[in-house]
């Protein structure tokens, strides 16, 4: 049973590959016959030639904190490994002045610049208030950003590859619930299935109490969906290397969506603690003091959720390739010192991956955990009693305990 | 600074991707999965739950048996008790019955002693009175030649005789 399930799965993985092959190949194919195919072939040939020389220059005059904000930041092509000048291309797609304009990253992530239609387009420069976007050219040179950029760059296609890991997980483990029933998975269903019954018991079920059905399937796919990012982002080669939760635009959309689940959801107490809270009358009426301050922290809570996600992926990301980078300065004072900073770097480096990984975790749990919070405070009933809201905590370190 | 600005692309594609990503799940996934938890969750509480019913049974069973147990020695003690007393009355009465009997039998041999004694007595008596008259016969047959006094003076012993008994 188990052979025939392997069997299977290689061969889904095997098309799936495929697939993804047929994909990387068919987008620079698919123009080949393009009247420009032979002048861009060209163009990119120099455009490498001169990058060479660039870079022979540049290693001369490293420059940590362009590499640190290149490796951090998005990108329009996949980095390959061991391979400077090709990337992976994927789709832009951009509206331009005349309209919607789709090709090939590979076109411009050479440095090159691509006509489309009546329209040039490449990649900003280093000196460019635009830097590393794509921008139409203007036949006088001058570079004007397109109105919309919703071009599939490495952290889009991240994002997608995430969304069908978790997607695959548990359809993987419903799949298996509705074969076998009660039956307990074992070995990979069973690290997921703990997993989720540990953020589901002791974060969600401990916090939410009766309302944790309903909150439960947002929360469960928050926390697996972050999780699974944080991870692929810690893989450097592809499908991984795109740094997803240190991208503030991730982390501000799965903070927002917390925001909004929050207040479409609250309750009439909740709304009537932030417009006429148990206070004083005078530090309500008439100047709103703690109304202000209320509807202030409706809005500093899920920037605190954005920026804390953001903050700790990308000062991890940051500090690996700090490490990395030190190798490169000390080689340029002496061989001697990089050498003995490669050990010393490479040591580090290692340790701070293992407690990324570990951070990974920490970061999803934590996400996952203040959204409830911040669900469940819009939920209450009765705020009145203090040892109501005591109780959650207690119960959340009494399951702790628990499972210690 | 671009680290710190959100590109506009990957906010829709992230908005895209997330509510693709929570709609299947949500349609198709977590029903199944939370279901099956919850289930299992359930099923291995009353599991232990059952589990310490039965304890409890077991337990009380044990007590019970052991209450049973007491009862039941209590019981034979008693009824041992009992069969003693049975016993001790029951002899005393076959003693009482006994001795009535033996009274009786006492009493009934007393009366025909009493009865043969007297029958002896009689027998004595007469016989002493036949002898007395044989004796008298003789003595008066040799009194007769003698004196007439003399039997009278025979006569007057046999009443001192009698009265001296």
């Amino acid at each position: 049973m188990s052979l025939l399930i392997r069997n299977g799965m290689k061969f889904r993985l095997k098309t799936i590959l495929a697939f993804l092959i047929a994909l990387l190949f068919a987008v620079p194919a698919a123009s080949a016959d393009d009247a420009f195919v032979a002048q861009a072939d060209k163009d990119a040939r120099e455009a490498v030639h001169d990058m060479e020389k660039d870079t022979e220059d540049a290693a001369h005059k490293l420059d940590p904190k362009d590499i640190i904000f290149e490796h951090l930041g998005d990108g329009y092509g996949w980095e390959v490994p061991f391979d400077h000048h090709h990337r992976i291309p994927l789709p832009v797609i951009v509206w331009a002045s005349d309209g919607l304009h789709v090709f090939s990253s590979g076109r411009v992530t050479g440095g090159q610049t691509y006509r489309d239609g009546n329209l040039e387009f490449r990649i900003a420069g280093h000196d460019s208030p635009f830097k590393g976007k794509v921008v139409e050219v203007l036949p006088d040179g001058k570079e004007v950003k397109p109105a919309f950029d919703f071009s599939v760059t490495k952290n889009v296609c991240g994002v997608f590859i995430s969304a069908i890991l978790v997607l695959g997980l548990m359809f993987w483990l419903a799949g298996f619930y509705r074969r076998n029933g009660l039956k307990a998975p074992r070995k990979g269903l069973g690290a997921v299935e703990s997993m989720l019954v540990f953020i589901y018991d002791t974060v969600i079920k401990s916090t939410l109490g009766k309302k944790a059905p309903k909150f439960a399937p947002y929360l469960l796919s928050v926390f697996f969906f972050i999780f699974a990012m944080n991870l692929l982002g810690l893989i450097v080669i592809f499908p991984g290397g795109a740094n997803l939760t240190g991208n503030i635009a991730v982390t501000l959309v799965l903070a927002v969506i917390t925001f909004l689940v929050t207040n479409l959801f609250g309750n009439k107490h909740y709304w009537k603690e932030i417009f006429w809270p148990d206070v004083p009358i005078w530090l309500k009426f008439p100047i709103p003091i703690m109304q202000f301050i209320e509807v202030f922290g409706i809005f500093t809570k899920p920037a605190a959720l954005t920026v804390r996600l953001f903050a700790n992926i990308m000062g991890g990301h940051m500090i690996v390739l700090v490490l990395t980078l030190l190798i490169f300065i000390f080689a340029a004072v002496s061989p001697a010192a990089g050498g003995g900073a490669t050990v010393i770097s490479v040591l580090f480096s290692v340790f701070m991956l293992l407690i990324d990984v570990l951070v990974s975790f920490i970061q999803a749990y934590v996400f996952t955990m203040l959204s409830t919070i911040f669900i469940s405070l819009a939920q209450e009933e009765h705020a009145h009693d203090e040892a109501h809201a005591a109780e959650p905590a207690a119960h959340g370190a009494e399951a702790k305990t628990q499972t210690a | 600074m671009e680290l710190f600005t959100p590109d506009l692309g990957l906010i829709f594609w992230m908005f895209v991707a997330f509510g693709i990503l929570f709609f299947l799940l949500w349609k198709f996934a977590w029903p199944m999965i939370l279901k099956t938890v919850d289930h299992r969750a359930d099923l291995i509480d009353k599991g232990v739950e059952y589990a310490h019913e039965a304890q409890e049974q077991l337990k009380n069973a044990q007590q019970q048996s052991d209450a049973y147990m007491a009862e039941a020695r209590r019981k034979q003690a008693d009824m041992l008790r009992e069969a003693d007393k049975m016993k001790t009355q029951i002899i005393e009465e076959a003693r009482s019955a006994a001795q009535t009997e033996a009274q009786k039998v006492m009493d009934s041999a007393r009366l025909q002693i009493e009865q043969q004694q007297k029958e002896a007595q009689q027998q004595l008596r007469n016989q002493v009175s036949e002898m007395a008259i044989e004796i008298a016969g003789k003595v008066v047959k040799t009194q007769l030649e003698n004196d007439k006094a003399q039997a009278r003076l025979v006569g007057t012993l046999l009443d001192e005789l009698e009265s001296k008994k």
